[in-house]
């Protein structure tokens, strides 16, 4: 590919920014199909156990959805009859410090801060951490082909973690 | 605090029911640590988390914090993690590996196996301290024994032997050894702990209660239901999504193919359940076709046949593990106070089995036993809210009473449900429990007060 087509395909920071924003204020929103509509068709979601955890095939993690797994774990979040979140969260996000830390062809790894405030029934969580998004252009718009939490206690005691990061 | 007497306390159980204090009071809860936990068999790690001279593993047996260690002689020991000078907690890490251990606060050192090794200022003791003092030391855990590599301890210096204890739930443990090709597994792929505000019993009763998937799971099991087996998956979700529709099974699955078995001390098991072709599409997956090939080659026919065709569920050894062979889950249960429990969950490695196997348990560990799994978070919620509806003033009795008209003597001096929906299993637990707690368990009523 040449420099030329790159430069024009390859996301720039503003626009990862605005992708990162969006993704927050979905989630907050809880609009979760609409959330899963920006992974690309053969995407993970990655949330590990343990700090610096090199893959989810040998060591388990709070969260690891294959495509077909994320698109479950979607489907029940939108369910009424889901105990663990009745009464519902609510949460809130704020993504700082984007940088991108890889432009392969078409595509950028980025790294991101974020902090969660997560509400549900008289308690609230606070989370935070990194987010490591691989973003690629489909059809003009970005998808993530795949997304790695890395919260800064992974691998602490925690009770159910039932919303997305 | 209350004082429970034995009389008040065999009112709390009954045939068929048991009063709520048993899950909400303080004074009960400090009881069952003196009285369970802190005299009867618990089991406290397994050997391959300390396979090396100086390898050591911190813990807990109730709310004591020990360590498990391997000392220069080869030996495993456990040892309490308090320094003999002035009390501070010696080894700060879960695990790893050390020559010695030393006491951050004034540099106390210990031998791996707890005894004094050096005292600064040893001078100015003269002959106040005698270095030979079993208890001038991380003093040693009075009894430590292992069963084909699962530590068990007792804080108390006599009692029945081990393998009285564990009777015939020894052949779950057999079971999760027996399935590695070379006869040994070992802990691996991390661990999952998790919390919740309620009492340590709830977690066990959990594990062996056959008719709570339908209304836990529901959500998981309606999810998957409809799930397109056509997206992409790198195995992990087939795994996932295979289990939580097994969780849907109807009340006939379960009461026709199911059954629990339950023993003395509190022990049972749930059986007969899945078959491992329903659960990793034996046949189908080719990683579980190259595993029955190496258990074969290492075991003989027969003998592979005879492994495979044990087809337990999930075993409970009281008060503290429940477990389960075919996916290799091991849970540890660790009560905080009656109203906070964490739970440590490992995954074992079959040794001499095909690498990609161990995928299969990982992808397992997530869906069924995971922080963030799409199943346990709808159990965690559930002991939540036993906690807060155990705080009314409604009903003051649990009831227990499921099957009990149907429940039947079996062999090796067990008892059996007519299927796997009676709570035999409560029954039994609270048998055990009233035994220990009261001192009436033979070979218990000398150490009770
Ligand atoms: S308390 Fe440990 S050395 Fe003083
Ligand atoms: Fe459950």
């Amino acid at each position: 590919m040449s420099a030329a087509v790159n430069a024009a395909t390859a996301p720039d920071l503003r626009e990862i920014e605005a992708f990162l924003t969006h993704e927050a204020a979905l989630l907050d929103e809880a609009r979760y199909e609409d959330w899963l509509s920006l992974f690309a068709a053969d995407a993970w979601y990655w949330v590990p156990s343990q700090p610096g955890q090199r893959d989810p095939f040998e060591t388990v993690s709070l969260m690891y959805d294959d495509r077909r797994l994320l698109e479950t774990r979607v489907r029940r979040l939108m369910q009424g009859l889901l105990h663990a979140q009745n009464p519902r969260s609510a949460a809130t996000r704020q993504v700082t410090n984007a940088a991108i830390l890889e432009t392969p062809p078409g595509a950028a790894v980025v790294r991101s801060k974020f902090a969660m405030v997560e509400y549900r029934r008289n308690a609230q969580r606070i989370f935070a951490g990194s987010y490591i998004h691989r973003l690629v252009r489909a059809g003009g718009a970005l998808k993530i082909a795949s997304k790695r939490v890395n919260l800064v206690n992974c691998d602490a005691e925690h009770g159910g973690l039932v919303v997305p990061f | 605090m209350p004082d429970y007497s034995t009389q008040s306390l065999a009112r709390l159980v009954q045939p068929d029911r048991v009063h709520r204090n048993l899950y909400t009071d303080p004074a009960i809860f400090a009881l069952e640590m003196e009285r369970i936990f802190e005299r009867i068999w618990i089991y406290v790690g397994h050997e391959s988390q300390v396979r090396n001279p100086g390898d050591f593993f911190a813990t807990r047996i109730g709310t004591k914090p020990v360590v498990m260690s391997r000392h220069s002689d080869g030996r495993v020991y456990v040892v309490h993690n308090q320094c003999a000078h002035r009390g501070v907690q010696v080894v700060a890490e879960d695990s790893g590996n050390a020559q010695e251990f030393r006491c951050c606060y004034h540099g106390w050192s210990y031998h791996t196996d707890g005894r004094i090794k050096n005292i600064p200022l040893r001078h100015a003791y003269g002959a106040r301290v005698d270095v030979n003092d079993p208890k001038l030391a991380m003093v040693q855990v009075p009894r430590v024994q292992s069963y084909r590599g699962f530590v068990f301890a007792s804080l108390a210096p006599t009692g029945p032997s081990l393998e009285d204890f564990l009777g015939h739930i020894a052949t779950s443990l057999d079971d999760m050894v027996d399935r590695a090709p070379d006869g040994e597994i070992e802990i691996a792929g991390g661990v999952f702990k998790h919390g919740y505000d309620g009492n340590w019993k709830l977690y066990l009763e959990n594990l062996l209660d056959a008719a709570h998937p339908l209304f836990v799971h529901q959500s998981s099991i309606e999810a998957a239901k409809v799930q397109d087996d056509a997206v992409a998956s790198d195995g992990s979700g087939e795994i996932a999504i295979r289990q939580m529709r097994q969780n849907g099974a109807s009340y006939g699955f379960w009461e026709s193919q199911v059954g629990i078995w339950t023993y003395p001390n509190g022990h049972a098991f749930l059986g007969d359940y899945h078959d491992d072709a329903k659960l990793v599409a034996a046949m189908k997956d080719p990683n579980f076709r190259d595993y029955i090939e190496a258990l074969e080659a290492k075991k003989g026919k027969a003998e592979a046949q005879r492994i495979l065709e044990v087809r337990r569920w999930n075993t409970n050894i009281y008060p503290n593990v429940s477990f389960m062979s075919q996916f290799q889950q091991f849970r540890v249960v660790h009560p905080i106070s009656v109203d906070r429990t964490v739970v440590y969950t490992y995954n074992f490695r079959l040794k001499g089995a095909p690498e990609r196997m161990f995928r299969n348990t990982i992808a397992f560990a997530n869906v069924v036993n995971g922080t963030g799994s799409l199943v346990l978070t709808d159990d965690l919620e559930t002991y939540g809210r036993v906690g807060v509806g155990l705080a009314s003033a409604g009903a003051e009795w649990l009831n227990i009473a499921r099957g009990a008209d149907t429940d039947k003597p079996d062999a090796h001096n067990g008892r059996r449900g007519k299927n796997s929906t009676s709570e035999i299993y409560l029954r039994n637990m609270y048998e055990a429990w009233l035994q220990y707690m009261t001192g009436t368990k033979p070979g218990l009523a000398a150490a009770a007060e």
